[in-house]
Formats: C-alpha cells, structure tokens, sequence
C-alpha cells in the first residue's frame, strides 16, 4: 500500500480538506526542487505532485510549459527526477510523491523499469495525462506490479457512462479537472464542481482531488469545502519563476491554511 | 485471414496498426474523440455524405487529376518510364485539400460550429481556410512563430480567406508545437470545435480518416495506369512529412504485392547529422500527439526538433501506419537530402515544365535511382503532391539568387 491511502483517510477522518502541491522537477534545478519538496511539505502540503518535464505538454498551459523548458534546459531526466524523490525520501518519509507526466519519457525509460525505479526511490503513485483507460494496459500493470497507485484523471467532458471505466483502475484518489482547458486557465463554476466530485466519488469509492485554475487561498477555500482534496500548480510554479523559494513557499502556506479550514 | 487483407484491413477496432496508433489523449478530449470516431464510421458509408465529398472534389477541387507521363525527365534518367499523378493541379496547389474537404464536410453534419488546423508551411492552413470559407465556417489556424515569419504569402492567403492566425510561441514555434497549441485549444473548447489533422497522425482515428480521403489518390491513379498502360507500376513512390499523401497514394495498392510501395523521407543535411526529419530511418518508437509511432526523439524521449528545406516535411513524427507498413515490410521506406531536393527541383522545371513543389522533389531523387534499378521496362508512378510556388523564395535564397 501507499502513502496515498492512510493521508486521505487521516484526513476524512479530521473532516478535513487536503492540499496537493505540484512543482516541476528540475526547474530550473535539482536543489531548488528539493528545497521546494521539503519547504512544501513543511508548510503543509499532504500530497506532492512532482512534474517530469516534457517537450511536448499537451495538456499544460504557457506556465507549467515554461517550467518544463527550464527544466529541460538545466539537463534534467526521468533518471534525475526519481533522484530528487529519493533525496526528499531522506527527510520526509510520510508525504505522498506522486510523478505526473507524459508517456513518452516513462515509456523511454521502459514502462517496467519504471516502475521498480520509481517504487525503489520512493514514489507513491503516477499520473500520465495522455494516457487514458484504452491505452493502459501496459502501464498500469507495471505500476501495480510495484504497488504504485495509478491516479487518474477525470474531466467535465466524462460523461456517466464513461466514468466507471475511467476510474476503474484507479487508487489513491482521483483527479477531477475543474474545466476544459489547459493547466493555468480559469477554473469551472464551484456549483458544478461539487456536483461532479459527488458523481466522481460515487462512482470510484476513492477521495477526489480538484484542480486546474486554483490560485489564490480564496477559491482554494470554496474548492476545499466541495472536494476532499485541492490541487495547486501554476500559481506556485509561477512564484517560484519571479519571486523565488521563499515566496513560493509563503503562498503555499497560504493555501495550505485556506484549504485545511475550509470546512 | 491471407496476408494482402492484413495489411489493408488496418486498423483495428482500438485504433491500431499492428503496435502502432492508439488514442492517447488527455481524458477532457477522449469522449470527443470517441464521438469523432463514431461520426465518421456512419458518414464514410453513407451516400449523401459520399456524394457530396465527390461533388466538391470534382468542381471545387478539380478530380480527378491527371497521370502524366513524364516522357523527358525518363529520357534524362535513362531507364524505367515515370509517370506523375497530376495532384499539384488540385486547388489550391497540392494533396491537402482533398482531406480538409472531407474533414470539413465531416464537422459540418456533426454540427461543429468552428474549425481549427495546424499549419506548418501553411499549405494545410490554406487548404483548411479555404474550404472553411466555402462552407462559411469560422477558421482558426495554429502556426509556430517560426514558420508565421518564414511563410508570409501563405499567411496573407489564410488573412484573405478570413481565418485568424494564431502565431504559436511556445517550444521552437515550428509544427510540432503548433499542433500541440492546436490541442490545448480543442481541450479548451471541446464542444463546438472540429479540429482538422493535416495527416495521417494523431489519435484514432484521425490516420485511418485522413488516409481514407486521401485514397483518391491512389484509386484513381491505380485506374488511370490500367486504362493507359494496362498494367500496374511496378513502385508507387510519394514523400513523406506525416505521410498523408503517401498513404492516400499507397492504400488502394496494398494488395497489389508486386507493386512496391516506397516512402521518401527528408535526410535534411544528411541522416548522420542531427538536422533531418526522417522519422522512420532516423527515430525510434514513441508517444506523440495522440499515436503510437516512430518519433524524432532524444534517449530521455524528449522530442527532437526536425529539420528540412521543405518546411512541409518537418515533422518529427510519421502517420502510424507507415510505421506499421515499414516493420511488416509491406513498405520501403528511404530519404533525400535538402540538396538533391534543390536538385530534383530545378531538373524537374526545366525537363518536364513542372515546378515541383520541395516535398515531392524528394521523392524524385529516389525516383531517379529506382529509375535506373529497374531498367527500361519498369514503370514508376510517383505521386507529384504539390506545385513549387509556395517554395520559389526559400529556393532562390537556397541557391543565393536575390528577388
Ligand atoms: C506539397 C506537400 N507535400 C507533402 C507534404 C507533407 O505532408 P504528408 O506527408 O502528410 O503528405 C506537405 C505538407 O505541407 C505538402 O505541402
């Protein structure tokens, strides 16, 4: 079993809501991912989200695209990334790691050496935005073949008759996206949110984690009482990129804070 | 089941050609690819929709297009005769519309009220901003930065027939990045958009779709050389950026397993430097844009930039049935440099009175060894994709001539 599953029943059982933290691995380097994995957790953070750089993020706005061409550019790989959890491992032995990404660098590497590498570092899970439930197979039974969750992603687009199979495989928890669009953008109407994380959860039995378009403390709050997790990338990515660790990390705190006493 | 049905009976239900294809796309886009998938299986049999397609290809397009017998570019290279399917004369210059007109027909009967397409060089862009305005649908086409600067009359062209460019600045700004603007646009907008591929790429079932409207190419020129010859080639050669005309020219002769069917790629500056775009011969398996298949890529399976004079071959990646065909034999698959291009390109105009488009110059340099391989009684069709138009300025930079 993983990490994921004893820090969302903690905190079902806190009637609390969680906070899932992204940061790109690598950018712009290793030690600064490492400080800001540990400042993260530290501030709160019950779940991380460690971005693997793609050239090609189809799926990310021009934030987590530029995060991703720094990382890139600093020499970061997939090898480097499953170091950088290994180093938080040496700290931080509670805090779920989950690794989101892209196909191609996970089946570069080898989906099954993947696997047993990123379980040997320490991760917990993964997410592969272009990987959707037809196209699995492979992954997802290398991933369990190392007790890795494979969290999934669901979509205002996912109709009812879709989402059993979208969620079928999944563990951990389930990451529901608040709107069409890309990462960064603006986030759907909390109206609908709440209806569909009530359809998502019934559907799976699994907590669900709503991101995409969070930024501030104040929508982290609205999310937070609808959903059992809340999910913030750009908005921290982006005060890494101009105001550095320290101010990244206050904002997190913040977050964190927002979403913890939101209900 | 005989082995000629396995290789025209692809893909399968999942989208595949043999490992190759697949849909692998974000979840927000999956239940549209789907609708996309179910849509286009009633429309490809149904009548009205067929009847239509062929209305417009013959009066807006201009099909069928002619074979020509390129009788002085045969005597120049001294062996099999060289015949030429004519799908430059198409509107608008090249193979391209053909697809786009079957892509925008198809949105139409599903209701999408908006178009958007990837443009490399612009000849797709084109293509997709003029049948957009025939049907009166709105057009938006994604262009890397790069390539806005570098093809400014096709730009000016897309402005004139009322789409509205987008110049994409994220990655390199070139193709591969404008189509992945592409889709995070149709993520953003899943509803109202159809999202016109401009090859045989993306996920399913984009590069059995595009490939299918392509086909004409094929089954007419199969036609054509049975009525002119009475015979079929012995090779069908076409270039290859994503591979869509090559596959439209290939498809109707899959079970003809004594005409070779053979794929030129761009060698750019040589296949041993880092500035190609071949694909097949260069890359190695992956995942891009939505498919399964051979992909200009770094160990790490980050994506590489491609390279070639002619701006429509760059494309890291190829349609995954030329994957699928190159693994199982069934195609052959070789390359030409920039500079036999440029070549082939001038040859061409002053043998045959045709100014090639780059991308089929390619094909012609392959042409011209097959041509000697298989002696005077052989017969090359080659597919002549577009006119060279679009290229006289980056050719007159290439050979240092000022206009
Ligand atoms: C004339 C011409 N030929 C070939 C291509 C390459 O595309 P494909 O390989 O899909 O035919 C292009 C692309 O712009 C083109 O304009």
């Amino acid at each position: 079993m993983t990490r994921l599953a004893p820090t969302f029943a903690a905190l079902k059982s806190d009637n609390r809501a969680g906070f899932v933290a992204y940061v790109m691995a690598g950018d712009p380097d290793a030690d600064t991912t490492l400080k800001m994995m540990q400042g993260l957790a530290d501030k709160g953070a019950d779940v991380l989200e460690l971005g693997v750089p793609f050239t090609d993020p189809m799926a990310d706005g021009p934030t987590i695209q530029r995060a991703a061409i720094r990382a890139l550019e600093g020499g970061t790989t997939l090898k480097g990334v499953l170091a950088l959890v290994k180093r938080f491992r040496e700290t931080h032995m509670d805090t779920p790691v989950v690794l989101m990404g892209y196909a191609n660098p996970f089946f570069a590497y080898g989906f099954e050496d993947f696997a047993r590498d990123a379980a040997a570092a320490g991760a917990d899970g993964v997410i592969c935005v272009d990987i959707p439930p037809e196209e699995d197979t492979e992954l997802r039974s290398a991933l369990e073949g190392q007790g890795l969750s494979f969290v999934r992603l669901a979509a205002p687009t996912t109709d009812d008759k879709r989402l059993p199979q979208v969620v079928a495989h999944t563990s951990g928890f389930v990451y529901y996206v608040s709107t069409t669009g890309v990462t960064g953008a603006g986030s759907g109407a909390t109206g609908d949110i709440e209806a569909a994380v009530a359809r998502v959860r019934a559907a799976s039995g699994l907590p669900v984690a709503v991101g995409f378009g969070v930024k501030t403390p104040e929508r982290a709050t609205e999310i937070g009482k609808v959903a059992d997790a809340v999910v913030v990338g750009s908005a921290i990515v982006d005060a890494l990129a101009t105001d550095g660790v320290d101010q990244a990390l206050h904002l997190a705190g913040s977050l964190a804070d927002a979403a913890h006493s939101a209900r | 089941m005989t082995q000629p049905n396995a290789f025209s009976q692809q893909p399968d239900a999942e989208g595949r050609f043999g490992q190759f294809g697949g849909r692998y796309v974000a979840e927000t886009l999956m239940p549209n690819i789907l609708a996309l998938e179910e849509a286009y299986e009633h429309y490809k049999n149904d009548p009205d929709f067929i009847a239509e397609f062929e209305e417009f290809s013959r009066d807006f397009v201009g099909r069928p297009s002619p074979l020509y017998f390129a009788e002085r570019l045969t005597e120049e290279f001294g062996g099999a005769k060289i015949w030429f399917k004519r799908d430059e004369l198409n509107h608008t210059g090249a193979h391209k519309i053909n697809n786009c007109l079957g892509q925008v027909l198809l949105a139409k009967r599903m209701g999408k009220t908006r178009i958007i397409a990837e443009t490399g060089a612009g000849q797709h862009g084109v293509a997709t901003a003029t049948v957009a305005a025939r049907f009166g649908l709105p057009c938006e086409v994604f262009m890397g930065a790069t390539d806005v600067k570098r093809q400014k009359p096709n730009v000016f062209r897309m402005n004139l027939l009322g789409a509205k460019i987008h110049s994409v600045t994220s990655g390199r700004g070139t193709l591969k990045d404008a189509m992945n603007e592409a889709l995070r646009d149709w993520v953003t907008y899943p509803d109202e958009t159809f999202y016109v591929i401009g090859t045989v790429a993306g996920p399913h079932p984009y590069p059995a779709m595009v490939r299918d409207f392509q086909s004409v190419i094929g089954r007419e020129a199969r036609e054509q050389m049975l009525e002119r010859i009475g015979r079929l080639p012995d090779a069908a050669v076409a270039c290859i950026g994503g591979g869509s005309n090559a596959m439209g020219l290939f498809h109707p002769f899959l079970e003809d397993e004594d005409v070779r069917l053979i794929g030129v790629e761009a060698a750019g500056k040589g296949l041993d430097t880092p500035d190609h775009a071949a694909s097949l011969n260069g890359g190695r398996p992956g995942i891009l844009h939505g498919n399964k298949t051979y992909l200009l890529q770094d160990e790490d399976g980050q994506i590489t930039e491609g390279h070639s004079i002619s701006a429509g071959l760059d494309y890291p990646g190829i349609g995954p049935e030329h994957a699928f065909l190159h693994d199982v034999g069934r195609a052959e698959y070789r390359s030409a440099t920039d500079a036999e291009a440029l070549e082939m390109f001038q040859l061409c105009s002053k043998k045959e009175g045709i100014i090639p488009a780059l991308e089929p110059a390619h094909a012609l340099a392959r042409v011209r060894d097959l041509a000697k391989e298989l002696g005077k009684d052989g017969v090359i069709l080659m597919n002549m994709c577009g006119r060279g138009d679009k290229d006289v300025f980056s050719v007159a930079e290439a050979l240092g001539v000022e206009l």
